[in-house]
């Protein structure tokens, strides 16, 4: 009877403890996602709080009313070009660049991981040493050779580059072909396919969830890419989102950081939308190949 | 002089011969196919690779001795833009300075800021899956010129009519306000917080390495009896080794090439506290179009990278961990 009752006090203890650790983690992670969360909601609060509220009312996340002429006013951009042309710019910027560094980097990798030819490895090991430079080395002799070439204000010194497809890309593509069975590329070749059928007819249906990662990613750098249009892109109509919104509050003496906060916020639209969407494919590829985020 | 027996071909090793003659043929021939068709789908990167990187590397080798100016031209200058470099440019200085303090400090806060969220979020509990995510959304966002300039205002960056949320919310658990970017022992800490802040993405390699971690092993420790303390330092610690120097690797490198947040939030102010060296290296380019001098620079922060990586790696062997196969 008392080992019954001290075991019940045991089991009740226990479910206890357990009841607490489960409350103080929630509290701890819950803490610590608001802390992460609270710059970008208060992004978003300020691209909405009406002027005269948003230095006042400065750690309020809820505007008193909301003032989504902040986002008219901000469209209408500056210098007489609106945020039309700046998204414009930057969805030819990050699309055609991802669209020609990713059907690139499949075709090389494809090359890479399945074509025995003479200085395979030396070559690969070439690439994946460029990996290690600093794109300052090449930045400044670039310049030069696209200023000779007339290339300056336009997109070609940011696009032609990347019909060579991306090292890391490249990598990750040869990774993922390398875990494909070599049986199905053998039996097509029986069946009388060249290698060009066999890729387009046996690896590129396998390899499509490594091309999306590379998408997402390609289109994630580029988006947020700010060094390259800055070099390149002199001519304010050219200006992508980045450089607009740098130039935009580059002048110091803005009255109307409603419209300004409006524009951060919505600059963030493709990238978040892309990452709620596509979220399991961008975890996958950094836990797997280390990608930098 | 005899030959060996064994070498004077019979007529079943005549046979063989030719008929391997003929394999080797046939596979060169293969291989004579394989390598054209090998090398038509390398090209696009075998191309990109010259036009793009072999010759611009050797372009920014001549500069790096020039006295090369974008409007001007340039002229041999040989060491001397490495001489102003290290003995008359006062601002060089400042900035490798100030990007070694922010390499020194931020580095390893994000990498631990990252291995301890991994560690709390490497759980079955219900809902970690959000907090991932939600942890993770910064690092999608950080590097654009976006966050930078909300990053500058939340520090109080227009200081006439905003003393910034940071200070606001200091202010409710008594901390006097703080001027963030007019001194230069606080600017460079609105670059480190916001360098810590996106710590996702080796949070999420961690977290990869820490489900590799066997059960086991736990299970063993606990039978002997360790606390979470001592099961942490002695399984999962040395387990992870691996995966904190590839993190370690990856964000040194980043570290030294820190570029956009500098540029927006604090332009290298104040007294060049924060003027980073690819930044300077950038207004060298750029502003001043001293592109030799640039080079130059260029060169000695592949060094300075090159140099750093080695050390890494000579030192890992002391403390990366592999699990041998023979164990």
């Amino acid at each position: 009877m008392q080992q019954a009752l001290k075991f019940d006090t045991y089991q009740r203890q226990r479910r206890r403890t357990q009841l607490s650790q489960t409350v103080t983690y929630y509290v701890v992670v819950i803490a610590l996602a608001i802390v992460m969360l609270y710059p970008v909601a208060w992004l978003v609060a300020s691209s909405l709080k009406p002027l005269d509220e948003i230095w006042t009312n400065v750690t309020s996340l809820i505007p008193s009313t909301l003032r989504f002429e902040n986002y008219a006013e901000g469209w209408s951009g500056f210098g007489g070009i609106t945020f039309e042309t700046f998204f414009r710019n930057s969805f030819i910027h990050a699309g055609v660049g991802t669209l020609f560094t990713v059907v690139s980097s499949a075709i090389v990798a494809y090359g890479f991981a399945r074509v025995k030819f003479r200085g395979r490895d030396i070559w690969f090991s070439i690439m994946l040493l460029t990996l290690m430079l600093p794109s300052q080395i090449l930045m400044i002799p670039q310049y030069i050779i696209f200023n000779e070439l007339d290339w300056i204000n336009t997109f070609l010194p940011l696009l032609i580059p990347r019909l060579g497809g991306d090292v890391f890309f490249i990598f990750m593509i040869v990774q993922f072909i390398r875990g494909i069975p070599i049986e199905l590329d053998e039996a097509a070749m029986i069946d009388g396919s060249s290698k060009g059928g066999i890729f387009f007819r046996i690896i590129l249906p396998q390899i499509v969830p490594a091309l999306v990662t590379a998408a997402i990613f390609s289109f994630y750098w580029t988006w947020e890419d700010f060094l390259g249009p800055l070099v390149y892109l002199q001519n304010p109509n050219l200006y992508t989102v980045a450089v607009a919104l740098r130039a935009y509050t580059d002048t110091g003496s803005i009255n109307n950081w409603g419209a300004v906060f409006a524009m951060l916020t919505l600059s963030l639209v493709p990238v978040i939308l892309i990452f709620v969407f596509f979220q399991r494919y961008l975890v996958e590829g950094i836990a797997t190949t280390g990608l930098k985020g | 002089m005899t030959e060996p027996a064994a070498a004077i071909p019979g007529p079943e090793r005549v046979q063989d011969a030719l008929l391997s003659a003929a394999k080797t043929k046939a596979r060169n021939k293969d291989f004579k196919r394989n390598d054209v068709v090998g090398y038509m789908f390398i090209s696009p990167w075998l191309i990109g690779f010259f036009a793009f990187s072999m010759i611009p590397i050797a372009i920014s080798l001549y500069l790096a001795f020039t006295d090369y100016h974008l409007l001007r031209g340039g002229e041999w200058i040989g060491l001397a833009n490495f001489d102003r470099m290290f003995n008359s440019d006062i601002r060089y200085g400042r900035s490798v300075a100030a990007t070694f303090k922010y390499v020194l400090v931020a580095v390893p806060l994000r990498l631990i800021f990252a291995l301890a969220v991994a560690m709390l979020l490497n759980t079955k509990r219900r809902g970690v899956y959000w907090f991932r995510a939600a942890y993770y959304i910064p690092s999608v966002i950080g590097g654009s010129v976006a966050v930078a300039v909300m990053w500058r205002q939340l520090f109080g960056g227009d200081g006439r009519v905003n003393e910034g949320v940071v200070n606001t919310l200091l202010g409710f658990v008594g901390i006097e306000r703080l001027n963030w970017f007019g001194n230069p022992d606080t600017a460079i800490w609105t670059l480190i917080l916001l360098a810590v802040w996106q710590f996702g993405s080796p949070m999420l390699i961690f977290l990869a390495g820490l489900r590799q971690v066997p059960a086991e092993y736990y299970e063993a420790a606990s039978i002997d009896g360790a606390t979470a303390w001592q099961k942490f330092l002695r399984v999962t610690l040395p387990l992870i080794t691996p995966i904190i120097f590839f993190n370690f690797i990856m964000q040194l490198i980043s570290g030294f090439r820190v570029f956009t947040q500098a540029f927006v939030i604090t332009a290298g102010n104040p007294l060049d506290s924060t003027l980073f060296y690819a930044l300077y290296l950038y207004r060298r380019a750029f502003n001043d179009f001293q592109m030799g001098y640039a080079a130059a620079m260029a060169w000695v922060l592949l060094l300075l990278i090159a140099f750093f990586t080695f050390i890494s790696f000579r030192t890992s062997r002391y403390w990366v961990y592999y699990e041998t196969k023979e164990s």
